[in-house]
């Protein structure tokens, strides 16, 4: 019953799966494909990511974190976050567990959320391809344009939460990891 | 795929450092990591197979027809909505916006696609909301929205 709860959401759309199939073949294999892929590329991804983020749970120290990224980091504290989310690749939902552990080991707030939009947006391998397809002018402007409305965004949700929304978020941290 | 063999690499010199150091603590990073893993893979699993669904009637093809007629704020639009809700990676996204604009698509739309596509995710919201609360997540998923539009805005100025 706790299972089937859980996973409510998730057997809801595997039954439109499954009635898809039936109505249309077809399409239910052209689903099945798309869904195996996107399994295959949380697979190939994710594991090493959170292998890393359990050794780096127990193995650096707060202080670290607090000092390169906490509250009185500074333009390094900005700068890490946004070089840390650019110099990533892979989906978005994986920089969500790496946000979070950076939440719990002290990182400042605005300096998790610059993090999260770098990784969204600025990612450099992901530039390199936007480069050779759309071309030098389109993907060096936006990427440039990206950088201050990134580090705004960060000290606008950082103001927009409250104290104690933010304790709400760090207790969800501390029990997601 | 080379940041992810990097991962790998980094993954297992770190385990093999960590398990000289300290097989005990070793074992607790790897619970830790398993347990994190556990806690939010049926959310994951929804999202995937979520993203599976619309991958199938949103195509690419889809995508081109819808964004690529229109121009102005209907444009952009249909643009934004399109690129916050769809995840497709950008192996697939840019070139299919690269040939948009070379059939004629305007620049603005086109750069509020890319841009709302990589920024703003409608689909990932439960993984998103599950680690970070309601609030967080929509106020960075709004701001992004809104700030995706003024890049794709800022770029039409500087571009055209």
């Amino acid at each position: 019953m706790k299972y089937l709860k859980r996973y409510k959401w998730v057997i809801l759309i595997l039954l439109i799966d499954i009635i898809i199939s039936i109505f249309s073949p077809s399409d239910g294999g052209l689903v099945f494909k798309n869904t195996v892929l996107n399994f295959r590329t949380m697979l190939a991804v994710i594991p090493p990511i959170f292998i890393l983020l359990g050794l780096m749970d127990i193995w650096v120290p707060r202080e670290a974190i607090v000092k390169y990224m906490g509250d009185k980091s500074g333009l390094l504290g900005i700068l890490l976050g946004i070089f840390l989310g650019a110099a990533a690749a892979g989906p978005l939902y994986a920089a969500f567990p790496v946000a979070v552990m950076m939440i719990k080991k002290g990182a400042k707030y605005s300096n998790v959320i610059s993090f999260l939009g770098a990784w969204s947006t600025l990612k450099i391998p992901m530039f390199l391809f936007e480069m050779s397809a759309l071309g030098l002018d389109f993907a060096v402007t936006r990427w440039l344009i990206n950088i201050p409305g990134i580090i705004l965004m960060g000290f606008l949700v950082d103001w927009m939460m409250s104290h104690g929304e933010k304790t709400v978020v760090l207790e969800a941290v501390q029990k997601n990891f | 795929m080379s940041f992810t063999i990097i991962t790998y690499i980094l993954a297992v010199v770190g385990l093999a450092a960590s398990f000289a150091k300290d097989r005990k603590k070793t074992k607790m990073a790897f619970k830790k990591s398993y347990k994190a893993f556990v806690n939010i893979f049926g959310d994951l699993a929804l999202v995937l197979l979520l993203v599976g669904l619309l991958m199938t009637y949103i195509s690419p093809d889809f995508i081109g027809r819808f964004i690529g007629e229109e121009s102005g704020v209907w444009g952009i639009g249909l643009a934004s909505i399109v690129g916050s809700i769809t995840l497709i990676p950008g192996f697939v996204a840019f070139p299919l916006a690269a040939s948009l604009l070379k059939q004629g698509a305007g620049l603005v739309p086109i750069a509020t696609f890319v841009s709302t596509l990589m920024m703003v995710g409608v689909v990932t919201l439960p993984v998103e909301i599950k680690y970070f609360g309601r609030k967080q997540t929509f106020l960075r998923n709004g701001l992004s929205f809104i700030y995706a539009i003024i890049v794709a805005l800022t770029m039409g100025v500087l571009l055209s």
